[in-house]
């Protein structure tokens, strides 16, 4: 199959039990809210994400660091995620539903903004600039793999496991899924394709293709499962900065 | 569920109704259109709705359903058990009568659209792999359940500045095509009104037939309609090589 053309079985068991609508864009607007107070908390004031050889994906990298710079040091780099959060097409979704209310739920019955113009115009446009952020989130991505193997790289200590090196990599690897299953990515590696086969055969970018395709179908769920592992392995390198909890050893 | 089917009906015209309430004797297997149809059998032989297969392939029974959008002759009632079972007419269409709706905004999009417009004269090879990624887009019964939940349509009036999420579905069938050669980008960018979609899935969320409009149609069409108008460095290039 090219790409997964059903997204759940033709008829559950039972139906479930509608929610009023309002539910879900309210959870949406809460748990991305938090998120979003949170990370404002931790960028505007902290100077460093870094606890030996730990560091935090908000700080990673450290461009601020190589220029000598000591204040805001988590600014330089955490526009990137943001930016290409912002314009990913699943938290499109979610924040014109939650923030918006453009709509709030389907078919509900509520009263609409009266002023509504979709993506046509400023600034809401920038969306359509989603590829070019994934360039730079994939930038990112790098270091976050560099960050995670150094996780498991103690000074004095050398190789083991402990909790802080197990969150890192299980953050990066969430990371890593979502960005290989994004829409614009999906497009570039063969969706812009007309025809995968006029060779006679296969081309190679039909396979990227299918291969992205099958991780867009859960693009949703990896989005929101790496932007929870994002904010654990931020908390935990700040708690151990702050001398609250210690990070134990596995093996 | 055993004594029966609390139905309430909207029943009016393009002045104005009112829901209707009727007791209907439950039947195991028993779907909204049947009620439906005992209503019209043995109280009210004038209450209009519109069907054709009761096999959820023809399209024509569209309506709402406790608020969802549903295919009339696909919703089950024992999905209900204990709920009023509330339907009325498709909202984002004008009433005709009862569950009536005129839909032919649809057939005047429809017409807008060039048709295919193959490279080389049919019959043609196509291969599996380029026939599987239109074939999704095949599905479609048109049933206008996505136009009638599409926000853009349904709350915003937007009849005149967006196609809808079915008709996205038709024209990625046409450009996603390997053999057409047809260009209906700055269809899509200026007339049919892609950038009003806000890609938030309530088009997915009820397709009967299970199309993934917003990630399969949509999403790919915006990011044709990127590469045309949006993209800096693409643009770019396409001046530098003259076209
Ligand atoms: S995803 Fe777009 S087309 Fe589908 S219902 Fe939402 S706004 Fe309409
Ligand atoms: S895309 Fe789905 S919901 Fe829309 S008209 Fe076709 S079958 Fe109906
Ligand atoms: S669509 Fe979500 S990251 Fe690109
Ligand atoms: S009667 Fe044909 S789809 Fe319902």
């Amino acid at each position: 199959m090219a790409q997964p053309v059903s997204s759940g079985t033709t008829r559950p068991a039972a139906r479930r039990k509608k929610m009023p609508y309002w539910v879900e864009p309210l959870t949406t607007l809460v748990v991305l809210g938090t998120w979003l107070l949170y990370s404002l908390w931790e960028v505007l004031f902290h100077n460093t994400g870094t606890y030996h050889n730990y560091i935090s994906p908000y700080f990673s990298p450290g461009i601020a660091g190589w220029f000598g710079w000591h204040i805001l040091t988590a600014l330089y780099v955490a526009w990137v995620p943001f930016l290409f959060r912002f314009t990913c097409y699943y938290y499109r979704k979610e924040y014109y539903r939650g923030f918006f209310w453009d709509p709030p739920g389907c078919a509900a019955a509520d009263a609409p903004r009266k002023r509504y113009s979709g993506e046509t115009k400023w600034p809401l446009k920038i969306n359509n600039l989603h590829r070019y952020a994934w360039f730079l989130a994939l930038i990112v991505l790098l270091f976050l793999w560099k960050d995670a193997v150094e996780a498991f790289i103690f000074p004095h200590h050398g190789f083991e496991v402990r909790v802080g090196s197990l969150i890192l990599l299980v953050n990066v690897v969430l990371l890593t899924f979502y960005t290989f299953s994004c829409h614009a990515f999906r497009h570039m590696v063969g969706g812009r394709r007309d025809c995968f086969s006029c060779g006679g055969k296969p081309s190679q970018s039909y396979r990227f293709w299918s291969r992205v395709s099958r991780w867009n179908a859960f693009h949703g769920a990896w989005a929101w499962a790496s932007l929870f592992s994002v904010w654990a392995a931020d908390l935990y390198v700040r708690l151990l900065l702050m001398g609250v909890i210690h990070d134990a050893r596995l093996f | 569920m055993s004594e029966g089917i609390t139905l309430s009906v909207w029943r009016g015209d393009k002045d104005g109704g009112e829901e209707v309430g009727y007791q209907v004797p439950a039947v195991p297997g028993m779907v909204v259109l049947d009620a439906l149809h005992w209503v019209q059998q043995n109280a009210q032989p004038d209450l209009a709705v519109r069907w054709n297969c009761k096999a959820a392939h023809c399209g024509s029974c569209g309506a709402e359903v406790n608020g969802e959008p549903k295919l009339l002759c696909k919703t089950r009632l024992d999905d209900y058990a204990g709920e009023t079972v509330r339907v009325r007419p498709m909202a984002t269409f004008p009433v005709i009568k009862d569950l009536v709706t005129d839909v032919s905004w649809n057939y005047q999009v429809a017409e807008q659209i060039p048709p295919l417009d193959p490279a080389v004269p049919a019959p043609f090879t196509m291969y599996q792999e380029d026939a599987s990624r239109v074939q999704e887009f095949h599905r479609c019964i048109e049933c206008f359940l996505c136009q009638d939940t599409c926000h853009v349509l349904r709350n915003h009036d937007g009849t005149d500045k967006y196609f809808g999420p079915r008709f996205m579905v038709k024209i990625a069938e046409y450009e996603m095509h390997a053999v057409d050669q047809g260009d209906r980008v700055p269809l899509l960018a200026q007339a049919a009104g892609l950038n009003m979609c806000n890609v938030t899935k309530c088009c997915t969320e009820v397709c009967p037939q299970h199309i993934r409009i917003t990630d399969n149609a949509i999403i790919p069409l915006k990011e044709r309609v990127v590469d045309r108008y949006y993209d800096p460095i693409r643009t770019l290039f396409r001046r530098l090589a003259g076209r």
